[in-house]
């Protein structure tokens, strides 16, 4: 039998075209631009005597102020019990959310049973239920992991099940060609057709899951980044405070950059616009 | 064999897309099912599919009712629809996973290179091109050597030039296993290039107008005055039927004992 002669491919090779590095590593540092010439604006209006900067230190007390918190190994401690919180928190709450917005998405039965109360549940600030959780968990660590989880919880369980029922039919009907059972079609088909969208809702739920571990730590913490926080309201040190919050938009945007990292390959077949933006 | 016995579909909004269709399908042959828009072709090949289920008769293959998509029925869509995260390779071999990796990837190779596609195991498929993506389909439902296949309208977005290569490759794949085919089309040229025999279908509700049985030797010369005449006689019924008039199988000169 003759062959169709070999059409070449449009793209590159497996793994998309090749990026313009130089470009994106421009791009990437234009983002500091706007963040480091504010500082250097507050910098010089201190210094000039245009400001005093008592409630607002200038970024070279900042420096110094986190720099003598690192020295002393103080900013190390009290990072890790944040993150600690943050991964206990988020894991419990995104393996939650995802379970339950599998099952909700991909079962009328589960969705029309669960899904209207947890809802409700959802309409709750979910700071109310700090005082509940200090009474049934204690003021310890459950309490704070516990409020971190609920905050992950939700926007995990809606991005899941909205995913699962956004599904196009089409491919499900493949599935059903090809005899799929029930296991089967999440296994193959239901899973990974979701996966950047349970990505993005995981990535929302992580940047929840930093601003509950603030509220955890705020109310009633010995160490932590919100401990802080707290520690510069009440010593009357807004440097220890920026310090603190600085702190917390490093380690956000590492835990992000790390989850796209991790999660980057596995969504190396999607025909995405990112590199031609 | 495949047989629809009286086979009826309603819809929930009382739509009745197909109604009393009886049609027998030999083992081996290759059956066009061409029509209007809204005349139940491709309800009927979901019916087939056991995609599903009919409001009333029945589809036999093989003396076992079809009610759910079976094994030995493959289904090559309008569109590919590959995996798109799943390489060529994994989408050609997604059926076979019954298999050792070592039975699969044999017969995944050899299906590619069958569509011309040797080489692009590796590829995910939003690099391939449309034509190419079909080709993964064809291959993705004939690797599981099926006793059944059935094609709802597989080239229609396709252009002229790939549509013809496809043509070539499907009839040189089907000469292989010789599985029985029940293709929808809009083309009455693919489905006189293909077919053995041409069903044509009447809308509202959808049923059988007329039938065609090709005598055309394969190869098909497109060119030819007998794949010509053939071409006008089935176009000829399409138009009693969109018009509603019987199916009045009356030879005219030119086709007399070319096409009959």
């Amino acid at each position: 039998m003759s062959a169709l002669g070999v059409e070449t491919a449009g793209a590159g090779e497996r793994g998309g075209p090749s990026r313009p590095r130089p470009r994106r590593r421009m791009l990437a540092l234009a983002g500091f631009a706007l963040p480091v010439l504010l500082a250097v604006l507050w910098e010089i209006a201190v210094k000039a005597g245009l400001a005093n900067g008592r409630l607002m230190p200038p970024p070279s007390v900042v420096g110094r102020t986190l720099w003598g918190l690192a020295a002393s190994g103080e900013l190390l401690t009290h990072a890790i019990a944040t993150l600690w919180r943050v991964a206990a928190g988020f894991g419990l709450g995104a393996a939650a959310g995802t379970l339950l917005g599998a099952v909700t998405g991909a079962l009328p039965v589960a969705r029309g049973l669960l899904d209207p109360t947890l809802q409700a549940l959802r309409a709750i600030p979910s700071i109310a239920w700090v005082p509940l959780f200090i009474l049934w968990l204690g003021i310890f660590e459950a309490s704070k992991v516990a409020l971190i989880a609920v905050g992950v919880f939700f926007p995990v369980y809606l991005g899941v099940a909205a995913a699962i029922q956004g599904i196009d039919r089409k491919i499900v009907e493949v599935g059903r060609v090809f005899r799929l059972g029930r296991l089967a079609m999440v296994r193959r088909v239901l899973l990974p057709a979701i996966l950047p969208d349970w990505i993005t809702a995981l990535r929302s739920g992580l940047g929840l899951g930093f601003m509950f571990v603030v509220a955890a730590e705020i109310m009633g913490a010995s160490e932590g980044l919100g401990y802080l926080l707290v520690d510069g309201q009440q010593l009357g040190r807004p440097d220890t405070i920026i310090a603190a919050i600085i702190s917390f938009a490093v380690l956000g945007k590492l835990a992000d950059g790390l989850l796209v990292a991790l999660t980057r390959p596995v969504l190396a077949w999607q025909d995405t616009a990112r590199d031609k933006l | 064999m495949l047989s629809f016995e009286t086979l009826s579909k309603t819809y929930t909004d009382g739509t009745q897309a197909l109604s009393a269709v009886t049609v027998d399908v030999a083992p081996g042959e290759i059956l066009a099912l061409v029509g209007g828009s809204g005349c139940g072709k491709t309800t009927l090949l979901r019916l087939i599919a056991g995609l599903d289920r009919p409001s009333a008769g029945r589809i036999i293959l093989n003396d076992e009712t079809i009610t759910v998509p079976r094994a030995d029925v493959g289904v090559i869509f309008q569109e590919p629809r590959l995996f798109p995260w799943l390489s060529v390779a994994e989408n050609v071999g997604f059926g076979l996973s019954h298999l050792s990796a070592f039975e699969r990837e044999g017969l995944v190779t050899n299906a590619l290179v069958r569509v011309g596609l040797a080489g692009h195991d590796g590829r995910w498929p939003r690099e391939l091109s449309g034509g190419q993506q079909q080709r993964v389909a064809i291959a993705r439902a004939l690797v599981t050597r099926p006793k059944l296949l059935l094609m709802d309208e597989p080239f229609s977005a396709l252009d002229a030039t790939t549509r013809a290569s496809l043509h070539g490759h499907l009839l040189a794949l089907w000469a292989e296993s010789r599985p029985t085919m029940v293709m929808v089309t809009h083309d009455v040229e693919e489905a006189v290039t293909l077919a053995d025999r041409i069903v044509v279908m009447q809308p509202k509700p959808g049923r059988i107008f007329d039938e065609f049985d090709n005598p055309l030797a394969r190869p098909r010369d497109r060119l030819s005055p007998a794949f010509d005449a053939a071409k006008r006689d089935v176009l000829r019924s399409l138009d009693r039927s969109l018009r509603d008039e019987a199916p009045h199988q009356q030879k005219t000169a030119e086709t007399a004992g070319m096409w009959w």
